[in-house]
């Protein structure tokens, strides 16, 4: 077991390394002048030449041999400085990286994470009670919104639900993550809201971040939330058919107990499965949601950065959402183990 | 394929081998169980009108963006929804000289106008032929490049395996959006190889009234980050058949293997690769609306359904919601169908797998 973990953690570093090259060579692959970028239209190309050598982006993209150090050039230096965290300034408004990702991040995690829980509470529920119900209307409407759910457009259902409830209803609001008048009086600690309120002890807080988390977090959650409803189903039909739930029920046990304690428990493991491969749907659907509802997280940030080549924001900002993509993975394989006792490690 | 009962010989007897009826082959037996699987109809059904649509609107009504512009009746919602005062009055205000001010019918307009007035149910129609060609072309590529890849990489294995797989590891452990974002970037540069071909694609006769520079790109891209998705389906297949009994057999009669890779290999694994297309042209369709939406795919006044949402969106604060309504319902139809359709083959074509 141990052998594998550290098998499996040694197999990032190449799968990183990879990453980092194709992202350094894609993002220096779109075209444009990066100093135009950075300096305006305006400027002289003496300035421009000056921000070059300043940036140090005069030199080899990948490995040097004009002379003086192999290892001086561009990705070697994006590699070290990456991995002692320092990530560089944008190139458009000059601000640390670092900072930015500080701020954006938590934003996208505390998206992702409502998203996930309600992904996860309402489709295994939905999943258990339709493999109960097996052929009821129930079992049947259920099984249709989630075939709907798999189906639809996210850009399109966000749009939609902003304006049945916010523009119609006028239930809640359409973007952002906090009203302004609210912002303007609060100092984030970790940069999610919702728990920052917490923190704080601003219950109003608290309640407006959530309330401005509704839209966006359903609208992320419908193709997880689907997916999941499908496999719970499937899964738990397939665990109650089996022996050991005969047994259960022959000696007594409550139906309830049966089926939680019984049924569900060995249904989730395909289901862990399925959750930890949503994990990077909910990352890369975050990059539309987030745009819909003007979420100021990391996949604006990032539309944003590739659009306008700002070298150092796309090349830093996905290599960390590529690094948490990839350790996020490995540890919830590495966690099956734990789930079913009977995979065993080789 | 269908066995051809031959007279005379005993496949004409229909008890042959047993079973009381005719033989059947895999791909038969095969189509009667999608045909009877309620979601394989369903998916079928679907896919066929959406296919029948888009080969009928353009030779029936073909597309016109300037020229269907009704400027005084624009923004209008459905008219199935209008009171017969607003019919009459949006009869008399249109620009269409043609229709002497008469008073708009029930279903002139099903899914209301645009910002320009022009008839968003034309329009809608008209994105078919867009995204159902756009979708099944990238599928095809990624398919054709994919699976060469894969198979190559199972069959040859070593390094070249080795890094292959490696190269599509790291493309599938990114958030396929965010690559496909970054490749229509590179590819919009009027320099690129993409960039210019999509340019001679779009002034060609029949290709050019589906496909704009852009929207080729946005193909283009969509397809490239599907390939490790089919590399990684024809590698394992060529690795479970490699050590099939029927390939040792005709590894030890001599024959050649690159034979044996396209005429016993290949046709083995076509399965799961027809099922993954399926799937894949509805996953394709949606990243290419995803694309147009974020205003890096099709142009206007091309009417493909993620950019007209992208239009759209600055109508819904206002309160014109069937002007995003109507291409979001297109776009979920046309996926829907696709994923029956996978589903059902799937079901169809390996009944072990089914879910």
């Amino acid at each position: 077991m141990a052998g594998y973990i550290l098998r499996r953690v040694l197999g990032i570093i190449p799968v990183l390394l990879g990453i980092s090259l194709l992202v350094f060579t894609l993002i220096r692959t779109i075209p444009g002048d990066f100093a135009i970028i950075a300096l305006g239209e305006r400027s002289t190309p003496e300035q421009r030449a000056a921000l070059t050598k300043r940036l140090k982006l005069d030199r080899p993209l990948f490995l040097n041999f004009e002379g003086g150090n192999v290892f001086d050039s561009q990705y070697i230096s994006f590699i070290t400085n990456f991995v002692q965290g320092d990530f560089g300034d944008s190139l458009k408004n000059q601000r640390a990286i670092s900072k930015e990702l500080g701020e954006r991040f938590p934003a996208t995690i505390e998206l992702s994470l409502v998203s996930l829980l309600i992904a996860v509470v309402l489709g295994v529920s939905a999943g258990v009670i339709s493999a109960m119900r097996r052929g009821s209307w129930l079992d049947a409407s259920t099984m249709l919104i989630a075939l709907l759910g798999v189906s639809m457009p996210i850009f399109w259902l966000g749009l939609m639900m902003q304006y049945l409830f916010g523009v119609n209803l006028k239930w809640l609001p359409l973007s952002q993550r906090l009203d302004d008048e609210l912002r303007r009086t609060f100092t984030p600690i970790t940069n999610m809201y919702v728990l920052d309120g917490l923190l704080r002890g601003r219950l109003d807080i608290t309640l407006n971040a959530l309330k401005h988390l509704i839209l966006p977090s359903v609208a992320l959650a419908t193709v997880p939330l689907a997916i999941i409803a499908r496999m719970t189903r499937s899964a738990m039909l397939e665990v109650l058919s089996q022996d050991f739930i005969r047994t259960a029920r022959a000696k007594g046990l409550r139906e309830r107990t049966t089926i939680i304690r019984h049924g569900l428990r060995n249904a989730l493991i395909p289901v862990a499965t399925v959750i930890g491969l949503q994990l990077g749907f909910l990352l890369g659907g975050a990059v539309l949601t987030e745009s819909v509802f003007g979420w100021p997280g990391i996949g604006t940030w990032l539309l944003q950065g590739i659009l306008s080549r700002d070298y150092f924001v796309v090349q830093s900002g996905v290599m960390f959402v590529a690094l948490v993509f990839v350790v996020v993975n490995t540890i919830v394989d590495i966690s099956y183990g734990f789930f079913d006792p009977r995979i065993q490690y080789k | 394929m269908a066995t051809t009962a031959q007279p005379g010989t005993d496949r004409t007897d229909p008890t042959v081998g047993g079973l009381g009826r005719k033989p059947r082959s895999l791909w038969s037996d095969a189509r009667r169980r999608l045909f009877s699987s309620t979601v394989g109809r369903i998916g079928m059904a679907i896919c066929s009108f959406l296919i029948a649509i888009a080969i009928i609107t353009p030779l029936v009504k073909p597309l016109d963006t300037t020229l269907n512009r009704d400027t005084p009746n624009k923004l209008r919602q459905p008219s199935w929804l209008m009171s017969d005062e607003e019919l009459v009055t949006a009869g008399e205000v249109s620009g269409d000289r043609t229709r002497n001010d008469a008073p708009w019918t029930t279903f002139e307009r099903p899914f209301g106008t645009d910002q320009l007035g022009r008839d968003l149910f034309i329009r809608v129609l008209h994105g078919a032929p867009i995204s159902l060609t756009v979708g099944m072309a990238a599928v095809l590529l990624s398919v054709f490049f994919g699976s060469l890849l894969g198979l190559a990489a199972g069959f040859i294995g070593g390094v070249f395996d080795t890094v292959s797989t490696w190269v599509m590891d790291i493309m599938l452990a990114f958030p396929s959006i965010l690559l496909a974002i970054a490749l229509t970037a590179i590819s919009n540069d009027p320099r690129s190889f993409s960039y210019a071909l999509g340019e001679k694609i779009s002034n060609m006769p029949i290709l050019g009234a589906i496909f704009d520079t852009p929207l080729f790109n946005a193909m283009i891209a969509v397809a490239i980050v599907e390939i490790p998705i089919f590399g990684r389906i024809a590698r394992a297949a060529v690795i479970s058949l490699r050590g099939q009994e029927y390939v040792t057999a005709a590894e030890a009669l001599g024959v050649k293997k690159i034979r044996i890779l396209f005429r016993h290999i290949l046709p083995n694994s076509l399965t799961p690769i027809l099922v993954q297309m399926t799937l894949s042209i509805a996953t394709a369709i949606t990243s290419v609306a995803a694309l147009g939406f974020l205003g890096l795919g099709a142009q206007p006044p091309r009417p493909e359904w993620g950019s007209m949402l992208s239009t759209a969106r600055d109508y819904v604060g206002t309160g014109q919601w069937w002007y995003a309504l109507f291409p979001g319902v297109a776009i979920m139809l046309t996926v829907l169908g696709f994923n029956l359709l996978g589903d059902g083959l799937r079901d169809a074509l390996d009944p072990r797998l089914k879910a």
